[in-house]
């Protein structure tokens, strides 16, 4: 996973490591994951009540509507993006495969960019794709966090829509957590770990882009990661 | 004894033919289905051998037989219930002591593998189930014995179906639900505290008229009744779609009859038919007279936090917390933790470029 070979990494160079489909799923992704837990804590809380006769109001209907359209645009590109982790390139690949957790030097790497994170470290190593800090908290929040969140979310839409979402999820999904409701409590306290994570992933890498040798919000917008000393 | 049909016991009843006719267009239209049914369910309960019923009781509050004889429709109430009291229901029956103990073993016997059980209550399993004990006998025995000969089971209510109340934690006496114990017949849950009256008159009036169980779900509760939510079907739906909700019981919202959700409603994980079949001959249902539901249909429903939650909350350390107040307050520490992090990393970045400074100038 650790791939490093070391012209690869050698300051000064530049290599493409984000594909123009990851680039692009990454940024719809983002923007989904803002508009659903926005929505989603307005579901959970909604607004005071607005004024008037109910037949002249939908707006519990129209943020609920924002939250299902984003869902499926997310839970759309989450398919497209298993996809393109076959098709595309090995950087493509390591969001959905089982850290390498039974690796020496994975672990290593792991201590190493705590120890960066603790200021006990002048430098971090270098990655072309994530770092294995990097890469056990994207697994968890977005890989597994985000299959939580379609299969708990699609459960408890095909309840209200019936149709195949309801074959699809709300048929097993609700059975295997007891009832509606503790899907509702789970969906609910993951959408707030996700919230945690997006929090560290951003200050990560702002941070890392400015203080790490190597770039991040470039790469993640333009594909080519540089290397400087 | 020769065997009886339906028509034969409701007529020895005294119960006209004309009132039989109503009787099966009633129950055509109480199960959902078209008038081309009313002659075929007559003529299954003109010719078809009458299917007796037996009662038990487990560890229970009886509110699931309180409600069954309040079934609004008189007629329905009493052509089920001079069904079913001939056999064996011991809070009902004159019966009472050997006599009635031998109505079991009576039924058993002429009618093995094709009698319905009805259940109400679920067997303690704890002490070798002698917290529930029948003429000197757990109850946990009785209902195996009982089941071993029966064609099908009904669970009647929460307790039978999930547990209910006995069942909430810690469960001292092991009340368990009775498709845990018996797993060997098909079982109809109707879960409900109590399930409604229309509702349990009409699965077993489907059940003995066409001498087949009602279509279930996953969980095993019959779909005409159970395939959805209060929240679908609520008549103060289009005050959630709009978004006008009580905030407070005594507030003017509460008293325009805005949706309850923020009340802590749990409409919208219960699946029961309160908002369509509604309840006392379709007086009302708890959402009508401003309460929320509490989702006494649902599995585990004491152990769910409040009844006046919508989400359950964490009970952790002794504090009692919501999820959005333990999330809130995790996102301000990691909030705090990023600031406090940036402000270290831009100090050692600019002491090691002092330091870097330094070294250039030497
Ligand atoms: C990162 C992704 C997501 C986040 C952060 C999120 C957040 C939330 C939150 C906080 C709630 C309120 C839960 C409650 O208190 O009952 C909610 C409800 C819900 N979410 Fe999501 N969600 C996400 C993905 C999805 C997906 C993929 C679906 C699929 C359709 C979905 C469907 C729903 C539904 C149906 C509800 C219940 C709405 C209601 O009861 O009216 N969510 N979501
Ligand atoms: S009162 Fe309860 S069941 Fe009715 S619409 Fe509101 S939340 Fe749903
Ligand atoms: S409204 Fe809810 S709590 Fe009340 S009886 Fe119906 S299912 Fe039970």
């Amino acid at each position: 996973m650790s791939v490093k070979t070391m012209d690869e990494t050698a300051a000064g160079t530049t290599v493409y490591v984000y594909e123009a489909p990851v680039r692009v799923w990454h940024w719809i992704s983002a923007l989904c994951i803002v508009v659903l837990a926005v929505t989603g804590y307005f579901i959970a809380n909604p607004l005071p009540s607005v004024s008037g006769e109910a037949s002249e109001h939908f707006l519990m209907g129209y943020i609920r509507f924002m939250h299902f359209s984003a869902a499926y645009i997310f839970a759309i590109g989450f398919v497209a993006r298993i996809y393109w982790a076959m098709v595309g390139n090995k950087n493509a690949r390591q969001l959905f495969m089982l850290p390498p957790i039974f690796s020496k030097d994975w672990w290593a790497g792991m201590l190493q960019e705590v120890r960066w994170y603790l200021f006990l470290e002048k430098e971090p190593r270098k990655y072309v794709g994530h770092n294995p800090l990097a890469l056990l908290f994207m697994f968890v929040a977005i890989t597994l966090g985000g299959l939580f969140m379609i299969a708990t979310g699609f459960a408890l839409y095909g309840e209200g829509a019936q149709g195949w979402s309801h074959a699809l999820f709300s048929s097993w999904v609700i059975p295997l957590f007891g009832q509606s409701q503790d899907v509702h409590t789970w969906h609910h306290m993951v959408a707030w770990g996700i919230v945690w994570f997006i929090m560290l992933h951003v200050y990560a890498a702002i941070r890392e882009d400015i203080m790490s040798p190597q770039t991040m919000v470039s790469a993640i917008i333009s594909g080519y990661r540089s290397f400087r000393k | 004894m020769e065997v009886e049909t339906f028509y034969e016991v409701m007529r020895r009843q005294g119960i006209t033919r004309r009132s039989f006719m109503k009787f099966c267009s009633l129950t055509a239209a109480s199960l959902g289905l078209a008038p081309g049914f009313v002659p075929k369910i007559a003529y299954a309960m003109e010719t078809k051998p009458r299917t007796p019923v037996i009662w038990l009781h487990g560890l229970e509050c009886t509110c699931c037989s309180e409600s069954f004889i309040r079934s609004a429709h008189p007629l329905t109430k009493d052509v089920v219930l001079s069904m079913i009291s001939l056999d064996y229901d011991d809070t009902l029956m004159a019966a009472a002591g050997y006599q009635a103990e031998e109505i079991i073993a009576d039924v058993r016997k002429k009618y093995k593998g094709n009698f319905i059980l009805a259940v109400e209550g679920n067997p303690p399993l704890n002490e070798d189930g002698m917290y529930c004990i029948q003429a000197g006998r757990p109850f946990v025995e009785v209902l195996k014995e009982t089941a071993a000969d029966a064609k099908a089971i009904i669970s009647w209510g929460s307790c039978a179906s999930w547990g209910c109340v006995q069942a909430g934690k810690p469960n001292p006496t092991r009340a368990t639900p009775v498709h845990k114990v018996i797993t060997d017949k098909p079982i109809i849950k109707v879960p409900g505290c109590p399930p409604i009256a229309e509702v349990m008159t009409a699965v077993i009036t489907y059940m003995l008229t066409f001498d087949r169980i009602p279509e279930l779900d996953r969980q095993g509760r019959p779909k005409m009744f159970y395939g959805q939510r209060i929240h679908d079907k609520c008549y103060r739906r289009a005050n959630f779609d709009a978004g006008q909700f009580v905030e407070h019981w005594d507030d003017d919202a509460a008293r325009k009859g805005y949706c309850l959700y923020k009340m802590g409603c749990k409409g919208p994980t219960t699946y029961n038919a309160c908002s369509t079949v509604r309840w006392n001959d379709g007086v009302s249902f708890p959402i009508q007279s401003g309460h929320g539901c509490i989702g006494c249909s649902e599995d585990g429903f004491w152990d769910k936090g409040g009844f006046y939650n919508r989400v359950t909350g964490i009970n952790q350390f002794g504090i009692e917390a919501n999820a959005d107040k333990v999330g809130g307050t995790v996102a301000a520490v990691v909030g705090a933790a990023v600031v406090a992090h940036a402000a270290a990393s831009a100090l050692s970045r600019a002491r090691s470029t002092h330091d870097d400074q330094n070294r250039e100038d030497k």
